[in-house]
């Protein structure tokens, strides 16, 4: 069943994320999902993410629709002009993939074929329009579609965003142009998250927070550095640190060293324990952590 | 202007290996300013070909290159050295090294720069691209700055996910995020309302397939 429904009965909605592989062996990929069966409304499915060359987001959701899993596609803008974008999502529709997260897309240089052009032909607000025009039964031109999608849209949004009125002000364009429900950038800063939810309470769309698993005191400092709009709280830098620090002990001594994915598992499930009374939805991006997912869901009572 | 950068020298020479004999162009204009194909780089270019075994039988300084009749007129004074050179190097960009081409049809042209982009003159020999002459001018929108230029992916309605905290670009920090400075300048003219409009797709194509613009007296 897609997305909308539960959206619109306002329930409060599960979505957890999922990355092709770089290669031809999906199996793993498609094992990570099953993590998700049964405790999430929907799986992204993302899209040449960090722009790394890999295997297509609609493939992935094509086979996850195919064992009974619901799909986000999610689409970037880098890649593909409209005469692509709008293609892919009238394909996305005949494969019975029925929900799309549309995104700007990370800019080539970042990932691993630096030297490829980038497109950027529509932006996310534009794509947006564009998928909504094909629900309505007309391409970007206005010609009339023979058969027509009914796609839910999805967009998103960095609450840490600096100047956040910048952000906020797209998302309202995003919402205008179509969008259905909102996927956040990574959040570990309740604080800050409630007074965003706040600034955006005249937006009516449900919005899910984003939650980024962290794996260690590394990654923490690494995001804060490097990664704009995302900020983990000392706290936790610190708790990953002590984690990561009994982990090396309890390797030295022989032990099984969890204790880093214990305290990820922790920190995630207070996070979204924090967050639920702020918003709609929680959208779980675990980077290959996946067997994880159904811990934290547990200890957050989801 | 265009701003245009020298090529490495090891690839001008694997260029011109076959020809030993050589005639260079500059230009007076764009990259005399940007000091890449002067009377001083062409004179400077001259003194390392001829220490790489080659021998410069003359230069023009053309002005300025990118005027088909007039470097024709103004190579015609230079005949003789033309006549003994195998090759010619341009040191001007890439529009000045295809009109060397049409006005020396039966000379073998090298480019001896490599063409960067349309660009300002901040301060002397500092420059930077502001317009990418896409053809269909919005920056009344944005109140002059170029979001189609300055932000790396052109978006139209408002910034990426990539702003920095310091408000720069994700995908060169060095570079100011183009939306945080049109924000800036809309908040500081009390129009930041401006932004809330949904900007319509450009057309990537206004002129469809205009290379050519005849103006005054042509039909």
């Amino acid at each position: 069943m897609s997305l909308r429904p539960h959206l619109q009965a306002g329930e409060f909605v599960v979505t957890a994320e999922v990355g092709p592989p770089k290669g031809t062996n999906i199996e793993g990929c498609l094992h990570e999902a099953e993590f998700f069966r049964g405790r999430v409304h929907g799986v992204n499915v993302t899209d040449i993410q960090a722009a790394a060359m890999r295997v297509g987001s609609m493939v992935i959701c094509h086979l996850l629709k195919d064992k009974g899993l619901e799909p986000v596609l999610q689409m970037v803008c880098r890649d593909r002009n409209r005469l692509a974008l709008q293609s892919d999502l009238l394909s996305a529709w005949v494969l019975g993939i029925e929900n799309v997260l549309c995104l700007t897309g990370d800019y080539p240089t970042l990932g691993d074929h630096p030297g490829a052009k980038p497109v950027f032909d529509l932006d996310s607000v534009s794509l947006l329009q564009a998928a909504k025009g094909l629900n309505e039964g007309h391409d970007m031109m206005g010609n009339a579609l023979d058969g027509k999608p009914d796609l839910c849209l999805g967009a998103v949004v960095t609450p840490g965003g600096n100047p956040v009125e910048m952000q906020i002000i797209k998302l309202e364009k995003k919402v205008e142009a179509g969008a259905e429900f909102i996927q956040t950038q990574a959040i570990y800063d309740v604080e800050q998250f409630a007074a965003f939810m706040d600034k955006v309470k005249h937006i009516k769309v449900p919005i899910l927070a984003g939650i980024v698993l962290l794996k260690s005191a590394g990654m923490a400092r690494y995001m804060n550095q490097n990664v704009a709009g995302v900020f983990v709280p000392d706290a936790l830098v610190q708790k990953m640190a002590e984690a990561g620090k009994a982990d090396k002990e309890a390797k030295a001594a022989g032990q099984k060293a969890d204790n880093q994915v214990k305290t990820s598992i922790e920190i995630a499930a207070d996070l979204i324990g924090k967050l639920k009374p702020l918003c709609q939805g929680i959208h779980l991006m675990p980077l290959g952590w996946d067997a994880q997912v159904p811990p934290i869901l547990d200890a957050a009572g989801l | 202007m265009t701003i245009s950068e020298p090529k490495p020298l090891e690839e001008i020479l694997e260029s011109v290996a076959d020809e030993k004999k050589l005639f260079l162009i500059g230009c007076t204009d764009c990259a005399t300013v940007v000091q890449v194909g002067g009377e001083p780089q062409l004179l400077e270019w001259k003194k390392t070909l001829e220490e790489n075994g080659h021998e410069v039988t003359g230069y023009l300084v053309g002005e300025p290159g990118c005027h088909v009749l007039e470097l024709k007129r103004q190579l015609r004074e230079h005949q003789a050295e033309l006549d003994a050179a195998d090759g010619v190097v341009v040191f001007s960009c890439g529009t000045g090294a295809q009109v060397a081409v049409q006005a020396l049809p039966k000379k073998r042209v090298h480019p001896g720069t490599n063409t960067l982009f349309l660009g300002s003159v901040q301060r002397f020999g500092q420059f930077e691209q502001l317009c990418s002459a896409c053809g269909d001018c919005i920056i009344d929108m944005t109140l002059g700055i170029c979001p189609v230029t300055r932000c790396a992916k052109g978006l139209l309605n408002g910034p990426c996910g990539g702003t920095s905290a310091e408000g720069k670009c994700e995908v060169n920090v060095e570079v100011d995020c183009a939306w945080k400075l049109i924000y800036d300048q809309l908040l500081a003219a009390g129009a930041v309302d401006r932004l809330k409009k949904i900007m319509a797709v450009k057309n990537s194509r206004p002129h469809p397939g205009k290379r050519v613009l005849a103006r005054g007296g042509t039909k």
